[in-house]
């Protein structure tokens, strides 16, 4: 019998990324490569009059709307944005062309002499405005229960409204990409999350056959769904570049660049209206989520979905009537972040819940344990929850481990703590997985087992899970399990690295098809052996009503947050996290807990000292010196358990992990400095300032 | 101008308009990619080299600053006892996800070794304020250099 796969094993990608041989796309050099430099809209919304261009010097070139073969729009779930803009641009950062040569010196003087003549139109600056407005992208309802029904039954209605506030990746490495066309081929390589998805977008840009294209993908230093979509743009537009210029091109973001222009969290607001009964027990809500999809609409109906999917936390309510809506502003577009909606409405019921308790006096865990889901129960959505809930197991850990019941009772002011409860659907929203039907290969050659799928490794640790999936399977030694490149002229389309699907998902398809290989070993010296994912017959999903199992399973967890607020600057000093997790069954333990130490940092930024704002559609903060993210002075103490919980269809017992410890760590800091200072909290990030006004008021 | 300076214990003259990042120079003109650029602004230390012993952002040193001085970029100190020890304790440690901010963390940790050859938890998180990590939350690197500075000791 072997040990058990929880147990950690050494990265697979560490020692190279360590000594610094790691070639990231910005270490790659092309043959006679040229550079690309983006030339951006200045203006928040206008129509381009004209644009006059300098005479260019010999070699360089001049990249737009015209030059694009196919069609001029970024492929995703709402086709939008155009590679290069047309008559208008509608936000300040918006790509209008490439400069394209062999000195980036010139180039960028050649970008200092193109003027570009505008006609301003009137632009929506906030979400405010846009509801006003009514420029609404997309609008969804659901109801469950009879909702009117318990409003009008009610003893007590509370109303409340929660903002959350714009959030960028700082993936280290900033956004890249080069291509190269040669052999009737276009090769693209860069720092993405789905190669396939920036194949798609290549196909509709270029109007060529998928067999002409390669993406691959190159290391990747960092993503947290901000090189989700938003690579398939600069993808596109470097192979126009390529295609015209006959020579490579690279497209490398700086620091300053990529905040402006790339996509971000969805800034949010959430009214809620809640019916209590006569025992003050929530028996219905009433939900209405606003989210500011900047722009273009691109990929964020699916994230408005994963946001009102997840209304109702962890918290069984007997009817709920929920509206979800995307509105067009004019700010950048934002886009896929770790957690994908779900933390904005997750944040904002789990401070309801808080919130209601201080109004009635009771203390806000016990509160939230009264209303919690169990086996059986049915989901918002009318579907079930199948697995054992292990919360009350989980809630009893992390409050030992944090002392919570003790602490809670006898606090001080500028002393708080909080917790929270959260859960995160494992995998795509609704069918999401039966749309894009995942497929990976197994290959047997001689000794070695070669693993083929387009699940990338961005940092999270994909690669070193799924090859660990498969040597355990095989009871092969890991360095006998080989993982091909992610380039999508090697592998099959095994679906997109997002949604925390890879070891659950990508992971299960692995280990049926070693069973397979197991079995017909002998059987030659090589052959391949695959899988393609098959929904069990037990979920159901209707994408029109939103009816059924929007999540196969749900992974869960509860943070206990502990804070410190200077009296005199108000800033909050996060002492501790304790963490408790379910995810089914952790295949590397540590690397579980860098998912889960990291995923708590970045919440916690998110909550506290994240603040992005725009001003008339301008971002106040552009570079990290405005831009702050915790640094290692700023971080808690974590403590952090797993608590066993396997799933029958994930591999070894597997779910989700990825983005659950972002979901709860801010809502359980927030709860905390609530406790600090005796003061409701409706809106992150909370900054000193606003502490130090509301500490005023209560004094 | 041409100037005159230490890289890798290899004495160098270079023609380079001074005003030239040093960042540039290595990844540029000496195909030292270990050097990474997050930022080009001073603050995520994934650029850090080792200036006469010391560590320092690359992208903020122009090439008039670097004259007579020795720069140690990690594809020298790769080959050290003290690299291969810092490596195995971040690996067992778990210290290094997409390893962006990972070479110059190894070069800032050699230089407050090289300091201090016995930090102090908070010593250790003074020394690594300047590199930025977005993916670790920094704990689990905390506990790698720890590691390197119980298990290495008399290497520093
Ligand atoms: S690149 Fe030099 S500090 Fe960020
Ligand atoms: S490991 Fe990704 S930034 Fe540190």
């Amino acid at each position: 019998m072997r040990e058990s796969i929880s147990k950690p094993i050494q990265r697979v990608d560490g020692s190279a990324k360590i000594s610094g041989e790691a070639k990231y796309i910005g270490d790659m050099h092309f043959e006679n490569m040229l550079f690309a430099k983006t030339l951006r809209s200045s203006r928040v919304k206008a129509k381009i009059k004209s644009i006059i261009k300098p005479e260019l010097p010999e070699g360089y070139f001049i990249v737009d709307k015209d030059d694009v073969p196919g069609f001029n729009r970024m492929r995703t779930v709402v086709s939008d944005h155009p590679l290069f803009a047309e008559d208008n641009v509608e936000y300040i950062g918006q790509p209008i062309l490439l400069v394209v040569g062999p000195e980036r010196e010139t180039i960028y003087d050649i970008i200092t002499h193109i003027s570009i003549v505008y006609d301003d139109l009137e632009p929506l600056y906030t979400l405010e405005e846009a509801e006003a407005k009514s420029t609404v992208f997309t609008d969804y309802h659901y109801d469950k229960g009879e909702p009117d029904k318990a409003f009008a039954v009610a003893v007590t209605i509370i109303e409340d409204e929660y903002h959350t506030g714009y959030q960028e990746h700082v993936y280290l490495e900033p956004q890249g990409m080069a291509a190269e066309y040669r052999d009737d081929t276009m090769f693209v390589y860069g720092s993405m999350q789905c190669p396939f998805y920036a194949e798609g977008a290549l196909t509709e840009a270029l109007g060529w056959d998928a067999k002409r294209i390669r993406v691959i993908q190159t290391v990747t230093g960092g993503a947290f769904g901000g090189k989700e979509e938003f690579p398939s743009l600069t993808a596109c537009q470097v192979a126009v570049a390529a295609l015209k210029t006959k020579r490579p091109v690279t497209l490398i973001y700086d620091r300053d660049e990529d905040i402006i222009c790339s996509t971000k969290r969805h800034p949010s607001i959430v009214r809620y209206k809640a019916a209590l009964n006569q025992n003050n027990d929530v028996i219905a809500l009433d939900v209405d989520v606003l989210l500011d999809a900047g722009a273009y609409n691109g990929l964020s109906p699916v994230v408005l979905q994963r946001a009102i999917f997840s209304v109702t936390g962890v918290y069984n309510y007997l009817h709920l009537k929920v509206r979800g809506r995307n509105f067009m502003t004019n700010n950048v577009p934002s886009g896929a972040y770790r957690g994908f909606g779900a933390p904005q409405t997750i944040f904002g019921t789990e401070m309801l819940m808080h919130n209601i308790a201080l109004k009635i006096g009771v203390d806000p865990l016990d509160y939230k344990m009264r209303h919690m889901l169990r086996r059986g129960d049915p989901t918002c959505m009318g579907g079930k929850i199948r697995d054992i809930v292990k919360l009350p197991e989980i809630i009893t850990r992390v409050t030992e481990m944090s002392d919570y019941r003790n602490k809670v009772q006898n606090n001080v002011k500028y002393k708080g703590i909080g917790a929270s409860l959260f859960l995160h659907g494992c995998g795509f929203t609704g069918n999401g997985e039966q749309t894009i039907q995942g497929k990976i290969i197994l290959k047997k050659s001689g000794e070695n087992v070669i693993l083929k799928v387009s699940s990338t490794e961005m940092g999270q640790g994909a690669e070193t899970v799924l090859r660990k999936i498969v040597a355990y399977s095989l009871d092969l030694p890991i360095e006998k399990v080989l993982c091909e490149a992610a380039d999508t002229g090697l592998v099959p389309d095994s679906g997109p690295t997002v949604a925390s699907r890879t070891t659950m998902i990508v992971g299960g398809l692995l280990r049926q098809a070693c069973l397979e290989l197991k079995d017909r070993w002998d059987e030659a010296e090589e052959f391949e052996v695959s899988r393609s994912y098959k929904h069990p017959d037990f979920l159901n999903w209707d994408n029109d009503t939103f009816q059924g199992d929007a999540y196969p399973v749900y992974s869960w967890g509860a943070n206990v947050a502990e804070v410190e607020i200077d009296p005199v600057t108000y800033e909050i000093n996060v002492k501790k996290i304790s963490a408790v997790y379910d995810v089914g069954m952790p295949i590397d333990e540590t690397t579980l807990r860098g998912q889960m130490q990291g995923g708590i940092v970045q919440g916690v930024g998110w909550a506290t000292i994240e603040v992005m704002t725009t001003d008339k559609g301008k971002l106040i903060q552009k570079n990290l010196t405005d831009y702050k993210v915790p640094t290692s002075m700023d971080i808690p103490k974590i403590d952090c358990e797993f608590v066993s919980n396997p799933y029958e269809f994930g591999p070894f017992g597997a779910k989700c992990a990825g983005e659950l410890p972002f979901v709860g760590a801010p809502p359980a800091v927030v709860a905390a400095v609530s406790n600090a200072l005796n003061v409701p909290i409706y809106s992150i990030p909370i900054t000193p300032e606003d502490l130090m006004e509301m500490d005023s008021h209560e004094n | 101008m041409k100037i005159e300076f230490v890289l890798n214990y290899k004495p160098q003259i270079i023609e380079v308009d001074l005003a030239r990042r040093l960042l540039d120079i290595l990844r540029e003109d000496f195909g030292l990619t270990g050097v990474k650029e997050g930022c080009g602004e001073g603050e995520c230390g994934a650029c850090v080299v080792l200036m006469d012993g010391k560590a320092v952002n690359s992208c903020l040193v122009p090439a008039g600053n670097i004259i007579g001085k020795s720069i140690v970029t990690l594809e020298s100190f790769k080959k050290t006892e003290r690299y291969k020890m810092i490596e195995s304790c971040f690996l067992e440690a778990g210290s290094v996800q997409c390893g962006f901010c990972t070479p110059g963390i190894v070069m800032a940790t050699e230089s407050l070794l090289n300091e201090n050859p016995n930090p102090t938890e908070k010593e250790i998180k003074e020394g690594l304020s300047g590199n930025l990590c977005r993916c670790t939350g920094y704990n689990m690197i905390f506990k790698g250099i720890h590691q390197a500075a119980e298990r290495g000791k008399g290497l520093w």
